[in-house]
């Protein structure tokens, strides 16, 4: 008994010793129902992809559906009408580059906007900030998460608007710098924990050594703090543009939502999720609107998993370096 | 010696110059940080101070507790706050339980290094970025036209009662969306559970399950709180999830029932600010019910920092 203890022990030091092998059925039916919950995370993310994808490939499959689109008139420029997405007409539009052109541009505007700021003030908060000032300013920027993103969005339809055209004197008070401003806000806290997780885990030993060598704290920052963790910061770019190509209401209201398609911040823009939350409510079940609708909703889960999925390789990848260079 | 390790950019002249430069050099560097710093902090500032001073002349007794009136322009937002909060008590009786189960078994059962702990890890980090909108579409794929319509063919003999919008429905989606935040903040504070208190009561003889569930979940008790309050503070905001799934503009009857629709302070705010045709009249009862929205979810927001701040320190205390 001792002896299996203590192997088990040894085997794997972070967790306690347990009585694995007594038998004792209360114990295993206590353990196999805490795993069977653990497993709906995994049934969750299976049963995404089966739903959504099961009413988005009705679009590529269903030749119902494809006497009014096809995977090709979803890209390629419609004979007379080019791009254009108009699925409420005599005969339906739905080309989907407006729309993937909406979501880019408004991501990188919020994101020209949030990663300078954010990846500063994590600079700020993890190399420069005495401790007090610390414990104050990484709460905060945590709270700018919390704040609901029809909230933003709402502030960002009544106020911001006003003064965005006020400034820049735009075409369209609703438009894509809008959104994308307003966007930069939901942005900004996921760049800054990311990157500021990332800036304190490069060990204080790089620190001691730059300083040791001579160089100041600026040189010491830029030259050997940052390049280290410099992966992480990359990667908390990249999680930001999921987040930024995700959000929806924040859009929904910012944006303008007239499907135009062109790379100018000044009119107005819609997006992939916007396109979702707003003409669902609206659609025939079954009809090709509400297949192409899912089939959206397809392609934003899939990017938004290759986004994540990326960054979060970098994080592990970087953790494990450094983890081990000290 | 050591210049191998230092990344000086070649030609550079490197460490050497600790002269008036480099201190020109810190003094920039900290200026634009803190400048950065601030810009986050002002912004997060004039959006609280916009919907406080637009909220605050709106926010009465009767705004709290009567219906709204005259299309939405006079009267309360009462069927909204109703609505929000049994949401969300919904989604909670629905997530925390699977959550804290999830992080005990991560972090109790599972080695670290297995192939299905790290499945179940890699699908919690996804679930989390997932965009709230597609969540918006699973619910009405799953829970509405799969499970619910599955639901009325076997029990309802067909009949319309939960193959439509409803309560449950949404709260189920939500709980999804919701269900890596209670995981993250369980599994932290079950982590910050001393290694030796488990072993005493090993030793005392107590089962592992016994142990778990006396001696580390009423220790982790905060860290599950926390989740807890974040989750319900993200359920409350969401509005991209439940507007396919249950969420309704108006309705004359609060919901008491599990397949009723309900109202929704995001969704009034949404459909108020969107689809009004007379934007001056809504503008004020529109910052009231922004107002409380915001209030709900961040003082909640609030709570839980505050008790996550408190258990760090005294974790980094005991260390």
């Amino acid at each position: 008994m001792t002896a299996n203890v203590s192997t088990d022990a040894g085997r794997n030091a972070t967790r306690p010793a347990s009585l694995v092998h007594r038998s004792n059925w209360p114990e295993r039916l206590a353990e196999g129902a805490v795993k069977g919950v653990a497993l709906l995370s995994i049934a969750a993310v299976v049963l995404i992809l089966l739903f959504v994808g099961k009413d988005a490939l009705p679009v590529l499959l269903d030749p119902e559906v494809q006497k009014e689109v096809s995977f090709s008139s979803l890209f390629a420029p419609i004979a007379g009408s080019g791009f254009m997405w108009q699925p409420v007409s005599l005969t339906p539009k739905y080309n989907i580059v407006p729309l993937l052109v909406g979501t880019l541009k408004v991501s990188a505007i919020a994101l020209l906007f949030a990663v300078p700021l954010s990846v500063l003030a994590a600079v700020f908060v993890s190399e420069l900030a005495g401790k007090r000032t610390r414990e104050i300013v990484k709460p905060a920027i945590e709270l700018l998460a919390g704040i609901p993103s029809v909230v933003v969005g709402f502030f960002a339809l009544v106020v911001l608007a006003g003064w965005v055209q006020r400034v820049f004197g735009t075409e369209h008070r609703l438009n894509a710098l809008v959104a994308g401003l307003a966007l930069s806000f939901a942005v900004c806290p996921i760049i800054f924990s990311v990157s500021e997780d990332a800036l304190r885990a490069v060990p204080d030993s790089y620190r001691a050594a730059a300083l040791a060598l001579g160089s100041t704290r600026s040189q010491m920052i830029l030259r050997v703090v940052v390049p280290a963790a410099a992966p992480g910061i990359a990667a908390s770019v990249v999680l930001g543009f999921g987040r930024a190509i995700g959000e929806t209401m924040i859009v929904v209201l910012a944006s303008g939502n007239a499907a135009l398609l062109g790379w100018s911040w000044g009119t107005s823009t819609r997006t992939v999720t916007a396109t979702i939350a707003q003409e669902l409510g609206e659609v025939v079940v079954g009809s090709p609107h509400y297949h192409v609708l899912f089939f959206l909703g397809a392609v934003l889960f899939v990017c938004t998993l290759g986004v994540n999925l990326t960054g979060e390789r970098i994080v592990h990848g970087m953790r494990r370096k450094l983890g081990g260079g000290s | 010696m050591t210049a191998t390790a230092l990344p000086t950019p070649g030609g550079a002249p490197g460490a050497r110059s600790l002269t008036t430069r480099g201190k020109a050099g810190d003094r920039v560097l900290s200026t634009l940080t803190t400048v950065a710093t601030v810009t986050i902090l002002v912004m997060l500032g004039v959006i609280l101070v916009d919907i406080a001073l637009g909220g605050a002349k709106v926010i009465s007794w009767e705004f709290l507790s009567a219906d709204p009136r005259e299309g939405m322009t006079a009267g309360g937002i009462f069927p909204a706050i109703f609505g929000t909060v049994a949401l969300t008590l919904l989604m909670t009786v629905a997530a925390v339980p699977a959550g804290v189960a999830t992080a005990v078994y991560l972090s109790e059962y599972a080695s670290r290094d297995a192939l299905l702990p790290r499945l179940v890890r890699v699908c919690i980090a996804n679930l989390a970025g997932v965009p709230s909108v597609v969540f918006g579409l699973f619910g009405l794929g799953f829970f509405i036209s799969a499970v619910g319509r599955g639901i009325d063919r076997a029990a309802f003999g067909g009949r319309l009662t939960y193959g439509q919008p409803s309560l449950v429905s949404a709260a189920l989606t939500l709980s999804i969306l919701t269900l890596p935040v209670v995981v993250v903040a369980t599994e932290e504070a079950i982590r910050a559970v001393p290694l030796e208190l488990r072993e005493a009561s090993l030793a005392l003889g107590a089962t592992k399950f016994q142990t778990i569930l006396r001696i580390v979940l009423p220790e982790a008790l905060g860290g599950i709180l926390t989740g807890g309050i974040l989750a319900v503070s993200r359920g409350a905001g969401e509005v991209a999830p439940i507007m396919f799934t249950g969420a309704a503009y108006f309705l004359p009857s609060l919901p008491l029932h599990l397949n009723d629709q309900f109202m929704n302070l995001g969704y009034h705010v949404y459909v108020l600010a969107t689809q009004s045709p007379d934007v001056d009249r809504t503008k004020p009862l529109l910052y009231g019910t922004v107002l409380v929205l915001l209030v709900l979810t961040f003082l909640l927001n609030l709570v839980a920092i505050l008790i996550r701040l408190r258990t760090r320190r005294r974790l980094r205390a005991g260390a």
